[in-house]
């Protein structure tokens, strides 16, 4: 059982690549990219998207990890939010020293 | 050559700032080819990263060094208007990607060679621009420490795909190590001092690359280790291409770079 190594992966599983364009910001999703571990997905992410100064820092997932919500739930999952207006605090005043919210 | 270009104390001299100069830019060059026609979209453009690091790093040297020759000479000149024996890169960076092969052969290119060869010269150079971070010739000091980030990242690259082939499948180890093989012997040019890189100790500007050979080799060995490949001999003939004598393939490298500078001389855009 343990004597085989893990066999050579045809195809490179697939990143999602997030970058944090400066301190104090969250990290953003930029895009995806295969890789074939975790170190060289951080080390393609560099050369591919933070070229242009985008970046201080990159977190990269495996797309598989991600559990994502499926497009044909749109109807229950978020549609009931549509009519509910009131869910928004649109009625209080908010004092000019509070700036940008 | 005057010397009033710089406050320093210690100037290098022009021949070896030319060196540093002409081994960013041919190796900046020969990778450039892969551009467009990388293996893979994201090493396409690391590899192009890494070239237009390197051009940046010898456009800082041609400009300091032209500054110092005068006359005139500007960073164009100098890389474009100079021919294959003013040229003191080492012959290592001149070669084609690709197993050793007679002057013209088009055979296809080679990551391994690529990567090998990076690798070989990264990691000289990420101890070289250390030491000369220190040196009292204040303008080679802060390209150094420009360049020292930029080299970081290419030995760590090459490194990581070094490893990648040589504990990979039985196609990437073989054509990993023949890499080595091949390309293992050309190192012993970066242990033996040209007159210019003396006279560059000599002014206290310059490093002895010589006294990084340990250094170097604990670098190479720890990721040959790791690659499970099997460091060759690099002994035999030692490459003269520092001193000006260049392998045949260094006139079609120059012929291809500096054909459009010299047939629109003066050509801006």
């Amino acid at each position: 059982m343990s004597q085989n190594a893990t066999p050579a992966l045809k195809e490179w599983p697939l990143w999602e690549v997030f970058i944090r364009s400066k301190q104090g910001l969250e990290h953003k999703h930029c895009g995806s990219l295969h890789a074939s571990d975790a170190q060289h997905a951080l080390q393609m992410a560099r050369d591919v998207y933070t070229r242009r100064q985008e970046g201080v820092s990159i977190w990269v997932v495996p797309s598989a990890t991600i559990a994502a919500s499926e497009p044909g739930d749109k109807g229950e999952f978020f549609d009931p939010a549509a009519d509910k207006i009131y869910r928004h605090p649109t009625f209080y005043e908010i004092p000019d020293a509070v700036g940008h919210m | 050559m005057g010397a009033q270009a710089t406050t320093a104390t210690a100037a290098a001299p022009l021949d070896y700032l030319l060196h540093l100069a002409d081994n960013a830019l041919i190796l900046g060059q020969r990778n450039a080819e892969w551009c467009g026609h990388g293996p893979i979209l994201e090493e396409d453009l690391a590899l192009a990263n890494n070239s237009l690091d390197l051009i940046g790093q010898a456009r800082l040297l041609y400009q300091y060094a032209a500054q110092i020759k005068g006359n005139g000479a500007t960073e164009d000149t100098l890389a474009y208007f100079r021919d294959v024996p003013d040229f003191r890169n080492y012959t290592l960076l001149e070669l084609p990607h690709r197993a050793p092969l007679a002057a013209t052969v088009a055979g296809d290119r080679d990551y391994a060679t690529t990567i090998v060869r990076n690798f070989l010269y990264s990691a000289l150079m990420a101890l070289l621009w250390e030491r000369l971070q220190g040196s009292p010739d204040a303008h080679l000091a802060a390209i150094a420490a420009k360049s020292l980030k930029e080299v970081r990242y290419h030995l760590r690259h090459s490194r990581d795909w070094l490893v990648r082939f040589g504990d990979g499948t039985d196609e990437s180890h073989a054509r990993a190590q023949s890499a080595l093989d091949h390309l293992m012997p050309y190192t012993q040019e970066f242990w033996t001092a040209s007159a210019h890189e003396t006279a560059a100790c000599q002014a206290g500007a310059g490093v002895d690359a010589g006294e990084l050979r340990t250094d170097w080799n604990t670098l190479v060995d720890s990721a040959l280790a790791e690659a499970t490949l099997k460091r060759p001999s690099d002994k035999g003939y030692v490459t003269q291409g520092k001193h000006g004598v260049h392998s045949e393939h260094l006139g079609f490298v120059l012929a291809e770079m500096q054909s459009l500078a010299r047939a629109h001389p003066q050509a801006t855009w």
